[in-house]
């Protein structure tokens, strides 16, 4: 902001004070007006916005106090400053309750002056940058990147509306791959809590003993190595959302104290006694079947129906095929700007092999496949060769006789990555690009586990 | 030709006036003249506050200047004063003809320290600029350096050059040829 974007208004009945404080703030390069009593004042602040209004306490008619209540009936954001001769700390302390930036005694030092100004410009700016980062958030919405048209993804965006209106804790189901974080962060960025942080975590990815501290943070000293002391995911999350990615692979003590935080909204750092206060909203996801692990007793019953308030279930790609094409373009734009390639389509007949195909890695796998497809494709279209890597045993003279399913493709695939990798899922699970998890449920599903020998480590 | 004059007010311009007219010459490129308006300086006394009115000043200085007056600088050394502020080193109109300034608060002996003729001179010469600089059109500068900094305390005016800044001397020349 330049100063002359800064615009004054003085309101003084006293004419002397009017042009010397105009004066001043005119040699400051601010844009300066002035108005004698509280009536002219307020045409002026009706004709325009007006950042700073100085105003006297003491006016014939309607008094300083009363017009500073109408200035903020007008904008409850302008910065008001009394200015006053004496210094009556009974009527300053009323300006200032009522939302006065702050006040002057007259006469006042050049240096005070000039130090009140610059903070209250200063306000003023950051108040601006504030909106102008709101009103940035409210145009970045993520449901915008939840691409679909079929009826099963705009059932999921309604509830996904609706539950974004609430602070209603929410699980998000659905197979690895389906877009569950994005989910969560669309129902984050539609709700009240959108100009706070969404923060997340991988329950699974950590053990007990981290977990705890990533959560919940830790004092100094509070461990070996706990150097520091270090603010928990939960803490970072006040005012705003925690996202808790694959719940049902939590431990039954990390269970119960997520129950004690739940219910009591209370926690202390490891290593510490002070109760923290938070104010957040849950959002879990899981890939588990939540239910029969209560059933089987490995997930407490109690923090189910604590955090099972609303359910939403992202339906596998494989059950709404429909989108694929729309995914796969939207992949091809991202993917063509930062790869700054210019890869505008798909052929139809790629196309129709992707939506045959049954998807068991979801919108990630398809993601990855885009992907890849795009660093080989050497024209401005997806061809069927450019996804030579994907559908290997697909070969034309083979196709009448020995057409393989996408199953079989893909077991065969896997079959030979495992190979290849003596076994090792890690190993194997980087290559094709796919989860560990994803892994397991492909060996579980193709029945690559033919004997504990054989079994994959 | 028009010339800026230079108003001493009551006061002995012998020990500054030619490091002024210098100084106003290379900062502005006009040559100066010293006035001789009638200024009556009791008119602008405020009894109450023991100080004078700066505006009160400024006002007769401006009512009628010479003919080829580009500029016209009033120099007093006594308290000034604007309705709203404890004190001022000077006062200025933004791009209009009249200014002045006050040795009083520039003087070390303000401060109950020995009196430094030469540093005087000095800060009276940055003052001169920076409220001639507003008369030609010219806003507070944020380089610390600049001349046209704004100062509230005499420390603030010692930090400062006599020199205005690249970016302040080009809208000078802007504004110069408008």
């Amino acid at each position: 902001m330049k100063p002359s974007d800064i615009k004054i208004l003085i309101v003084d009945d006293e004419a002397s004070i009017r042009d010397a404080l105009s004066q001043w703030f005119e040699l400051d390069g601010y844009t300066v007006s002035s108005a004698e009593d509280a009536n002219a004042a307020l045409l002026k602040l009706q004709q325009g916005p007006w950042d700073i209004v100085m105003l006297d306490i003491k006016m014939p008619g309607v008094d300083g106090l009363e017009l500073q209540r109408r200035i903020k009936k007008i904008d409850k954001n302008i910065i008001t400053i009394m200015i006053t001769a004496f210094a009556s700390v009974e009527t300053s302390i009323q300006a200032l309750k009522e939302g006065a930036f702050d006040y002057i005694v007259k006469p006042v030092d050049p240096d005070d002056m000039s130090h009140l100004i610059r903070n209250a410009v200063e306000q003023r700016r950051l108040m601006h940058e504030n909106n102008q980062l709101r009103q940035h958030i409210d145009d970045i919405s993520f449901s915008d990147e939840i691409i679909g048209e079929s009826p099963e993804i705009k059932k999921v965006l309604e509830k996904v509306f609706e539950v974004s209106q609430t602070d209603a804790t929410v699980i998000i189901k659905g197979e690895n791959g389906s877009g569950k974080e994005l989910i969560a962060r669309a129902i984050h960025s539609q709700s009240n809590r959108k100009y706070f942080p969404i923060i997340t975590i991988n329950c699974g990815a950590y053990s007990d003993g981290l977990l705890e501290s990533e959560l919940f943070g830790h004092e100094k000293g509070a461990f070996p190595g706990a150097l520091y002391r270090r603010q928990g995911r939960l803490e970072m999350a006040d005012k705003g959302t925690i996202f808790l990615d694959e719940i049902g692979q939590i431990s039954e003590k990390m269970q119960a104290d997520i129950l004690r935080v739940l219910d009591t909204r209370q926690f202390s750092r490891l290593g510490g006694d002070k109760k923290i206060d938070v104010n957040f909203r849950i959002i879990c996801s899981t890939t588990h079947d939540l239910e029969r692990a209560v059933q089987e007793g490995s997930f407490r019953e109690d923090l189910y129906y604590r955090l099972n308030v609303v359910t939403i279930f992202i339906p596998p790609l494989r059950e709404r095929t429909l989108d694929i094409p729309a995914l796969a373009r939207s992949f091809i734009k991202k993917y063509s700007q930062s790869m700054n390639k210019n890869v505008l389509d798909i052929s139809q007949k790629t196309l129709d092999m992707l939506v045959e195909y049954n998807w068991p890695g979801n919108i990630r796998e398809l993601r990855n496949v885009i992907e890849r497809a795009m660093v080989v494709a050497r024209g401005n279209l997806i061809e069927l060769d450019d996804l030579s890597f994907f559908f290997p045993v697909v070969e034309s003279d083979a196709r009448e006789t020995t057409l393989p399913s996408l199953d079989e493709v893909e077991k065969i695939h896997i079959q030979k990555v495992l190979e290849l990798t003596n076994g090792n899922i890690a190993q194997a699970a980087s290559i094709l690009k796919v989860s560990r998890l994803t892994m397991y449920n492909k060996i579980e599903k193709y029945q690559l586990k033919k004997s504990k020998n054989d079994m994959p480590h | 030709m028009s010339f800026i004059y230079i108003q001493p007010i009551k006061t002995d311009h012998s020990p500054w006036i030619e490091e002024l007219e210098k100084s106003v010459y290379a900062v502005f490129g006009y040559h100066t003249k010293v006035a001789n308006l009638d200024i009556d300086l009791e008119n602008a006394f405020d009894k109450a506050r023991q100080q004078y009115n700066s505006s009160s000043i400024l006002l007769q200085i401006i009512s009628r200047p010479p003919v080829d007056a580009e500029k016209v600088l009033g120099v007093v050394n006594v308290d000034l004063f604007i309705p709203v502020l404890t004190f001022v080193f000077g006062e200025a109109q933004l791009r209009g003809i009249g200014s002045v300034i006050a040795l009083h608060r520039l003087n070390n002996k303000f401060y109950g320290l020995a009196e430094d003729g030469e540093l005087l001179t000095e800060r009276l010469v940055k003052e001169a600029i920076h409220e001639l600089g507003h008369n030609f059109g010219l806003i507070h500068c944020n380089n610390q350096s600049c001349v046209m900094k704004s100062s509230t305390y005499v420390e603030e005016v010692d930090q400062k050059s006599v020199e205005m800044c690249s970016r302040c001397q080009e809208l000078l020349r802007g504004l110069c040829s408008d």
